[in-house]
């Protein structure tokens, strides 16, 4: 039999409607395995309390018969979602010790659907970051290596914890969050699924704020199914989120069957950049037959503004950052710093410095000068003009197509320590942070291994709120690619 | 662009961060590096274009005038540094 661990959130569900194990022995199995994980870094805290008592409502409910659709289903919860009486950091010391007095819209759906927490995900700190190397409170360490070499690996970033813990089979599922690439970038450098939903799916009720009109959560999970499965627990109208969509949730995984034809995928030309790493060019090239080859017609579009995504997301989040982080000043909540006989504006200076990181105090620093007196129009006017252009490049791309495909990340994932300068870093989200900026869905679906034996993901883009288009692409391309590597353990 | 230290200190203490001497020079290097590489946006003709406001074109819901929620001052305070009198406490403002 399989270990219990290495199921599927489909295959627990049968398992547990089939008796096959009960959801006890299914959450008792995932603590051990989180408990002899603690290498990774990948949980904050841990909550089996949490996860156990999920287990025993599930198990009784499964031997009336009523069953609630993620009964006993053990996740781990990135961070920056806020749990009730559970401490929430967002892998920063300035919310060191701080524990909410409510749940988040989006944790709260998945708990009243019957899901267990298994933990807290460790994270960057605000999500600021591309490889889990801003948390207060450690890297997290990828359990993937590179042949032949026992070099620490970056898990991705900002989900970092939640790719790390999918990937080492610590929990079949884990929330997200994606403001430029959080969720798809982190999938790719460990051989997971991950989506992010059009913007306005999911609540951002109690999902700790960076940059708020980027801002979604969706989830993370070792297959396209089972990232279908909980989205749809996950998104929906919340009247507390003022950007909520009124949508109906279709029921995703009832819709996969991985048949294209009629469906017209659009390549991007812009997004072959000179001097593109030749692996991830040719995983790409395959991918364009797998979605032939299951249907779909292929164009070549055009996305003339690609160029300019980038730069114009690091003004428009910084700034945004900037606004959101000053609630952070040592009085309602979090860390306090408080100079002896200093005053108020001591304190608040004092505690920031001592609670931020490094690279959130360089954001917040670069979105206050975007947004100060003489700079505002060149500099955030521009970009919010420029997000307009971009925005209008997919909305002219979708006349000629219904998804796009293209590479998730320029590489596969690098050691710790390895792009010291935040400029090299911030490159890595090139081809992420253009669907962001136009609020679209995107999903990374791993599709192969690069020369050192290291997950690589290609990415499908939809179009306002067709995750069904984008979910079904990405079926395709994982059952052509056939994807079943893991990584080997040494923790 | 380059950021001199005299800006970075100024901008910092606009966002309410102070910084140790021997941050500002690596920080204004940082700036430096990340502004003149932002500044590619200004090739762009954006004439006409109207600055994003809404991603996704939604109509805001309205609700009810009344109250909904409150009466909920122990959870208010309840991970306040310091709380007192059912107020935050904070330094001394005036003398």
């Amino acid at each position: 039999m399989t270990a219990l661990t290495d199921l599927t959130l489909a295959g627990m569900q049968a398992g547990l409607r089939a008796k096959a194990f009960s959801a006890t022995e299914l959450a008792k199995a995932h603590i051990d395995a989180v408990a002899a994980a603690r290498s990774l870094n990948a949980f904050l805290v841990e909550t089996p309390d949490h996860a156990l008592a999920a287990a025993a409502a599930a198990d009784a409910a499964l031997a009336n018969g009523k069953a609630l659709p993620l009964a006993g289903i053990p996740l781990g919860i990135k961070d920056l979602f806020a749990t009730k009486s559970v401490e929430t950091t967002a892998g920063s010391a300035i919310l060191k010790g701080f524990v909410p007095e409510y749940e988040s819209t989006v944790t709260a759906k998945l708990f009243a659907a019957g899901a267990g927490m298994l933990g807290k995900l460790n994270m960057d700190q605000f999500a600021m970051g591309s490889s889990n190397e801003t948390s207060a409170f450690g890297n997290v360490i990828s359990p993937w290596r590179a042949a032949g070499s026992n070099r620490p690996l970056v898990p991705g970033g900002s989900s970092g914890g939640s790719s790390a813990a999918v990937a080492a089979r610590l929990c079949a599922g884990a929330t997200g969050t994606d403001t430029g690439g959080s969720i798809r970038q982190p999938a790719a450098f460990t051989g997971i699924a991950g989506i992010k939903p059009t913007y306005g799916r999911c609540s951002r009720w109690g999902v700790v704020a960076f940059a708020s009109s980027l801002d979604q959560a969706g989830p993370m999970a070792r297959d396209v199914r089972d990232c279908a499965i909980l989205l749809a627990a996950m998104s929906g109208y919340d009247p507390k989120d003022s950007t909520s969509i009124d949508a109906p949730v279709p029921d995703w995984a009832a819709a996969l069957t991985g048949d294209l034809r009629g469906v017209r995928v659009g390549i991007p030309k812009e997004y072959r950049l000179d001097g593109m790493d030749s692996t991830i060019a040719a995983l790409w090239d395959r991918g364009v037959e797998w979605l032939k080859a299951a249907g779909a017609t292929v164009v070549e579009v055009s996305l003339p503004h690609t160029k300019y995504a980038l730069p114009a997301y690091y003004i428009i989040a910084p700034a945004e950052a900037s606004s959101n982080l000053a609630r952070y000043d040592g009085v309602r909540f979090g860390l306090r710093v408080a100079p002896p006989g200093g005053s108020l504006a001591d304190m608040y200076e004092a505690t920031r410095a001592a609670g931020f990181g490094p690279e959130v105090k360089r954001r917040i620093i670069i979105g206050t000068y975007v947004l100060s007196a003489g700079y505002y129009d060149a500099y955030y006017t521009q970009a919010q003009r420029v997000r307009t252009l971009i925005a209008q490049d997919f909305a002219d791309a979708w006349k000629v197509c219904d998804v796009l495909l293209t590479p998730t990340a320029p590489s596969a994932a690098f050691a710790s320590g390895d792009k010291a300068d935040p400029l090299e870093m911030y490159l890595n989200d090139v081809f992420t942070v253009p669907s962001s900026l136009a609020g679209l869905p995107a999903m990374s679906v791993p599709a192969g291994l690069s020369e050192t034996g290291l997950p690589l993901g290609l990415q499908i883009i939809g179009k306002p709120l067709d995750e069904a288009a984008v979910l079904n692409a990405g079926y395709a391309i994982e059952r052509a690619a056939g994807f079943t590597a893991s990584p080997e353990r040494w923790w | 662009m380059s950021v001199d230290a005299a800006t970075v200190v100024r901008i910092a203490h606009l966002a309410r961060i102070s910084l140790g001497d021997a941050e500002v020079a690596p920080l204004a290097a940082e700036l430096s590096a990340i502004l003149g590489w932002v500044e590619q946006l200004g090739e762009v003709d954006t004439t006409g274009v109207a600055p994003m406001t809404a991603v996704m074109p939604i109509t805001r819901a309205w609700r009810d005038d009344r109250i909904t929620d409150g009466g909920v001052q122990q959870a208010v305070l309840a991970n306040a540094p310091q709380a007192e009198f059912g107020f935050f406490a904070v330094p001394k403002v005036i003398d």
